[in-house]
């Protein structure tokens, strides 16, 4: 008689218990939180050899502007601890050739495009809206006006609040979906920029951009960028980034906010949610991993269910509650203490 | 074949002169790469501080090997992350994306040929001989380097070279001097059609002018920094020539690594040309 080797069967995968991973931007419905970031992404075709870019929530193309440009010169990178430094300057085919281009092919792929824009005056702003007005496949503007690798680099919309809020009047009104402000985090006080932004028109705020760094190259004995310096992006910027999330959920709790800054893990993008921000973008990590952007977005699934969480809308901004109950616990707290020294001064 | 990302396993390290090889067996990379294409490995580990992929051509690839397709490919210890790579042992995993990159573009009749490496930029020329040679092509190999044991794939080349020439700057190996003092009498001699080369940025220059000069056409496989090796970063740009006669800055990771050694901008490097499309105004 044969002998039959029974194998057995492989375990079933007992998944966790489901969660709701919709979240939603300025009343756009998006499948899951998870986005790219502009700029580390290109528009698409590179990263869809690696992974769906429709499995995204969003994706986040690098920023266009009117016409094209060459971008700065090499080197334009160098990396840091836990990070990088890059000077690019919006190197890109320009706003015709994208949407000849690129954007039929996001479309076709059946993503969600989020387009960058960034533009050297109010007026390049406008005209790039307009192009985009009622063109399929884009669900969102990002407006870049926080970009530190441009030639103006002195006077960055981000950096000035009437600045910042005159651009937004100027897109939200030539555009037909909602506009988002990228703003820069090298600013004394972020929320103003944020609150400006809005009052201006802004449907909602991307935070943040790199920081302004800076390599010294101590071989050459000179800066390590040609542009000598550039955006410091990263693991390394990542508790920045979470600070001026939370800062602008406090000052704007009603404010839709897409968190970036060093996201490379499922837990960094937990934190993102905790501090106020209703979606995130993977930008710098794809640089190491490719598929980053779907596996941050499986393993923030995973810790969503071991919580036992069911919907990822469900701890946006949640950190401000616990903090606010602790909060209210210790004034509590106080108060019995001041209780307790009035009741013996009483005595 | 579009690239892929897999967790390959160390199968070799081993010390070759000055620099160092690993092999890894790596399912997806090593079928269908074409000599050179490079492959991108993650550095450090999980929990590292160096965060970009380090780009290595692909020295040589078997398809099918007792444990799967395996790729090797060459380097020299030059700062942290090449020392944490130095440092791995059979069996540990290491995360590595391939194959990228334009290969070198074959004759397509027997030709002569003259391969040009510079240090252990030589490592795609062995892959790309033996397709040559496989095609009916001569092939003749000049090796350069500063020092003999910088010199890669000596023997190699001597083995299936028609003629060969080695220069190290010190005069320990061949000719004392640098690859472009004997190329000019290399390729009189055997009658060289077509010139392919890899390595430093000074030495394809003056390769790219050798082979201008004597009227054939060179293919070069340029080293520039990358941060992700897959296009979507736009660190590794040069000016390029495009075939409509207009300058651009492009990716040498997507578009390239090899480029024709006429189409490259040598006057510009590390500059974006005035004439180039979408220079500042």
């Amino acid at each position: 008689m044969t002998e039959v080797t029974v194998r057995p069967a492989k375990p079933p995968v007992v998944p966790g218990p489901a969660v709701d991973m919709t979240t939603t931007l300025a009343g756009v419905v998006y499948p899951n939180p998870m986005f790219t970031a502009s700029g580390c992404a290109a528009y698409g075709q590179e990263l869809d050899q690696f992974f769906d870019v429709s499995k995204l929530g969003g994706f986040v193309t690098k920023s266009i502007m009117v016409h094209a440009r060459a971008g700065r010169p090499t080197p334009r990178m160098a990396e840091t601890p836990s990070g990088m430094l890059n000077s690019i300057g919006l190197q890109g085919p320009g706003i015709e050739r994208f949407i000849e281009r690129d954007l039929p092919w996001l479309t076709e792929r059946g993503a969600r495009t989020v387009v960058s824009i960034a533009g050297s005056t109010i007026e390049e702003y406008t005209k790039l809206a307009q192009k985009l007005r009622g063109r399929a496949g884009v669900s969102m503007i990002e407006v870049n006006i926080s970009c530190p690798n441009v030639e103006e680099r002195g006077q960055v919309f981000a950096c000035d609040a009437g600045a910042a809020s005159a651009v937004m009047t100027a897109v939200q009104r030539a555009s037909s979906v909602p506009v988002f402000a990228k703003l820069s985090p090298d600013v004394t006080d972020i929320a103003t920029i944020a609150r400006a932004c809005v009052v201006g028109g802004a449907d909602g705020l991307s935070l943040v951009n790199t920081l302004l760094g800076m390599v010294i190259d101590t071989k050459r004995m000179r800066p390590a960028l040609a542009g000598v310096t550039g955006g410091l992006s990263g693991p390394a910027i990542r508790p920045v980034a979470v600070r001026c999330v939370w800062q602008v959920r406090n000052a704007l709790p009603d404010t839709p906010i897409l968190g970036m800054g060093g996201i490379r893990t499922g837990n960094d993008a937990l934190e993102f949610l905790l501090a106020g921000a209703s979606a995130v973008s993977v930008g710098t990590a794809v640089f190491g991993d490719p598929q980053a952007p779907l596996r941050v977005l499986r393993e923030l699934r995973n810790l969503l269910s071991e919580r036992g969480i069911g919907r990822v809308s469900d701890v946006v901004g949640m950190a401000h509650q616990q903090q606010a109950e602790q909060d209210v616990a210790a004034d509590d707290d106080q108060l019995e203490e001041y209780d307790d020294v009035v009741d013996e001064e009483v005595l | 074949m579009p690239p892929v990302q897999v967790v390959g396993e160390v199968l070799a390290v081993k010390r070759t002169g000055a620099y160092m090889s690993m092999t890894l067996v790596a399912p997806g990379v090593a079928e269908g790469a074409k000599p050179g294409q490079f492959v991108a490995v993650a550095i450090g580990g999980q929990d590292t501080g160096m965060i970009l992929r380090r780009a290595f051509s692909i020295y040589a690839v078997k398809e099918r090997g007792v444990y799967g397709g395996t790729v090797e490919f060459v380097f020299a210890v030059a700062g942290r992350g090449t020392e944490w790579l130095a440092r791995q042992r059979p069996h540990d995993p290491i995360d590595v994306v391939g194959p990228l990159g334009k290969p070198f573009k074959l004759p397509a009749h027997p030709a002569v040929c003259t391969l040009v490496g510079g240090g252990y930029g030589s490592a795609p020329l062995f892959a790309l001989a033996e397709t040559l040679r496989a095609r009916g092509c001569k092939v003749n190999f000049v090796l350069g380097a500063a020092t003999a044991d910088r010199l890669f794939g000596a023997l190699d080349a001597k083995r299936i070279s028609t003629l060969v020439a080695f220069t190290t700057e010190d005069g320990s190996q061949g000719e004392t001097g640098r690859v472009s003092d004997v190329l000019p009498d290399i390729i009189d001699k055997s009658g060289t059609e077509v010139v392919y080369a890899c390595g430093p940025m000074g030495m394809l220059r003056a390769v790219a002018e050798i082979a201008d000069y004597h009227g054939i056409p060179s293919q070069l496989a340029v080293e520039e920094a990358m941060a992700c090796g897959i296009g979507v970063c736009m660190t590794c740009v040069l000016p390029v020539r495009g075939d409509d006669g207009l300058t651009r800055m492009v990716r040498s990771c997507v578009e390239g690594p090899v480029f024709m050694g006429d189409s490259i901008r040598w006057d510009a490097l590390g500059t974006v040309p005035a004439d180039c499309v979408g220079a500042p105004r």
